[in-house]
């Protein structure tokens, strides 16, 4: 490694300044005394009970149906497979707010499905925990998707020809032999997802509302803090940082890794 | 495992794919270990993957025993994972995430024996290839050898009914494939089903097989023991792997065993039809028949001057093309009619002050050519009628 030229030097360090400065302030800013009171005014914890819950639902539930569809993505052929791709990663780039409102549609209890939902079963999404995690598993489950989708790719077809030739089932060699083989971008996937899901906004808001103690998730919680007590918003950030931190050192090896497939 | 003992292998294989067509008829009795020598590209792993099930015929059949496994006409098909077929991949294609032992365990797990039993029973195929001390290692801390090994157990392992093996040594350095083929010496005798094995080797072929298929271009163009067919080359393929000048020509004299070559010039052989070690030697040889025409390089002798009369009855002329040193002998390219690979001392070379350019003169006792009616089928031929030149 030499020393980086200026052009590139001089951008990095701005680069790092801009990542850290808002964190760092963040930290200055943070009332470490009144923390705990803050914490439990603000109704902290079930925020991010709420948040933590919604967020591994959210994660298992992407999880069951994601990597069967990333597996359909990557090994079956059939007509009209890259338009489906295309259509499964849509959610990917839409702003999370346009999901939300177009769940409400869907989902909503007008919605072209959710009024039968409602009729028949007497069940209503919006407004309920239930709700967020919907939002969530939107916005969340195509980054599991494409990572598992890509890991997929390029995981060798020639060992499971050989399970075949060795009388494994074609589920059974995804048991034993491709869902090991992808295990790192598995791992890789549903964190990302996890911590997707968990930083929700906008999808959640729209579709779920923002009751505390129902469907308020910490993001929530800390949008609404900023309104009226910005001490108590900076308190709940403190707690969303610890939680990302920690995902980061869960992350560390697997996934930040140069060459680490996404 | 002798569960599946006494089934033979029937195999009437037509494979298309593109512009490419594969035509063969392979059948191996149980126990015999049949070789498929052929370069690249000729259709030795479609022929494998075929009878794996790993890819469907276009044409034909393949049963073992009583099972119908593929039949394009009837629409049977058998996928791979219903035929029980211990297929030795060229990349060994070990799982990377099991150990050892339960990569040579898989296939007993995949068909529902419990972990403890699947692992004993691996564990004895380990003891038996002498394989134990690697039984807790990943495949990624083996070497080639040891990997080779390793596929080689899980296949035999997987009780199959017929066994096939893709260039089992090609991945190998000079001295484990010297050790490797000694182990599969071994080991594939005491396999008691058909087994196949492919290869462009045929040193391996020799070692280990019964019977030999040579495959050029989708097409088996000779068949016989391993011996046969590297003394009686069908193609100039194989008479090259072997080391050996092959011409066509037809027999224009049946008493003095005169035969004009294809491609220029005539060679005199001693007992028209009468090849040495083989036992289906009373060979219908009259004058017009084709014949195929072997001289090993060492049979030939070279001269500066025109040799005496009443020597060898073989004498030609040549240019000298080129000069290749082989471990003790120097390999030397002659043009002519016909041309010739020859094989001198390095020491003759320096006599004969021998220079790519230079005229010479060749010779060859009319005993050492040896003469055989044959000439492969149709679409090859075009291939081999070229004369040997190994610097073409």
């Amino acid at each position: 490694m030499g020393r980086a030229p200026w052009p590139l030097a001089v951008p990095a360090v701005v680069a790092v300044a801009f990542l850290m400065l808002p964190l760092a302030g963040l930290l200055l800013r943070a009332p470490w005394r009144d923390l705990p009171r803050l914490l439990v005014e603000s109704q902290a914890l079930d925020a991010l009970r709420i948040s933590l819950t919604t967020a591994s639902v959210a994660t298992v539930i992407s999880l069951v149906l994601g990597v069967p569809l990333a597996w359909v993505l990557a090994r079956a052929h059939f007509r009209g497979r890259s338009l489906l791709r295309a259509l499964v990663t849509v959610p990917l780039v839409l702003p999370p707010v346009v999901g939300g409102v177009a769940l409400l549609f869907a989902l909503g209890r007008r919605g072209f499905i959710g009024q039968y939902l409602d009729q028949w079963f007497g069940i209503t999404l919006p407004f309920t925990t239930a709700g967020v995690v919907v939002a969530e598993t939107l916005v969340a489950m195509p980054f599991l998707i494409v990572t598992v989708e890509g890991a997929l790719r390029s995981a060798s077809l020639g060992l499971e020809e050989a399970a075949a030739t060795f009388g494994s089932r074609p589920f059974t060699t995804f048991r034993r032999v491709t869902v090991p083989l992808i295990g790192p971008s598995l791992l890789a996937g549903s964190v990302l997802c996890w911590a997707r899901a968990l930083g929700e906004f906008g999808a959640t808001i729209a579709f779920a509302g923002n009751l505390p103690g129902v469907t308020q998730t910490m993001s929530l919680a800390v949008y609404q803090a900023l309104e009226n007590d910005s001490a108590a918003a900076v308190a709940l950030s403190l707690v969303l940082l610890v939680v990302s931190i920690g995902v980061l050192a869960l992350l560390r090896d697997r996934w930040l890794h140069p060459g680490a497939t996404l | 495992m002798t569960a599946h003992a006494g089934e033979g292998l029937r195999a009437d294989v037509v494979v298309e794919r593109g512009d490419f067509r594969l035509e063969a008829r392979v059948t191996v009795d149980p126990g015999q270990v049949l070789a498929v020598l052929g370069p690249n590209g000729a259709g030795k792993t479609t022929l494998l993957r075929t009878l794996a099930g790993l890819g469907a015929l276009t044409d034909g059949t393949i049963t073992v025993g009583q099972d119908t496994w593929d039949d394009a006409r009837a629409g049977t098909f058998v996928p791979a994972v219903d035929r029980a077929v211990g297929l030795v991949f060229q990349d060994y294609r070990l799982f990377p995430h099991l150990s050892v032992l339960d990569n040579v365990a898989f296939a007993a797990r995949a068909r529902g024996a419990g972990r403890g039993r699947a692992r004993r029973e691996a564990a004895g195929w380990l003891a038996r290839m002498d394989l134990d001390q690697v039984a807790r290692c990943r495949p990624g801390e083996l070497s080639g050898g040891q990997g080779q090994r390793v596929a080689l157990a899980r296949a035999l392992a997987s009780d199959p009914r017929i066994l096939l093996l893709d260039e089992p040594l090609a991945a190998l350095d000079a001295r484990t494939r010297l050790e490797i083929r000694g182990e599969l010496r071994r080991h594939l005798p005491a396999f008691a089903g058909p087994s196949i094995l492919v290869t462009h080797d045929p040193l391996e072929a020799m070692v280990l097989a019964d019977r030999l298929f040579v495959l050029e271009s989708g097409r088996i163009v000779q068949e016989g023991t391993p011996s046969a067919v590297a003394r009686r080359p069908a193609t100039d393929y194989v008479a090259r792997l072997v080391g050996l000048n092959l011409y066509p020509g037809t027999l224009t004299n049946r008493t003095t065993g005169r035969v004009d070559l294809d491609a220029g010039g005539s060679l005199y052989a001693a007992g028209v039809g009468q090849v040495p070690d083989d036992d289906t030697a009373t060979l219908d040889a009259v004058t017009g028949t084709s014949m195929l025409v072997v001289l090993a390089p060492s049979a030939i002798v070279v001269h500066t001057h025109q040799p005496d009369a009443g020597s060898p009855r073989n004498k030609w002329t040549g240019v000298v093309a080129g000069l290749e040193m082989l471990t003790d002998r120097v390999r030397v390219a002659v043009d002519g009619r016909p041309s010739a690979l020859v094989d001198i001392t390095p020491a003759a070379v320096a006599d004969l002050c021998l220079v790519p350019g230079q005229a010479v003169w060749l010779s060859a006792k009319a005993t050492e050519v040896i003469a055989y009616p044959g000439r492969p089928a149709g679409s090859v031929g075009a291939t081999w009628t070229a004369t040997v030149n190994p610097w073409s």
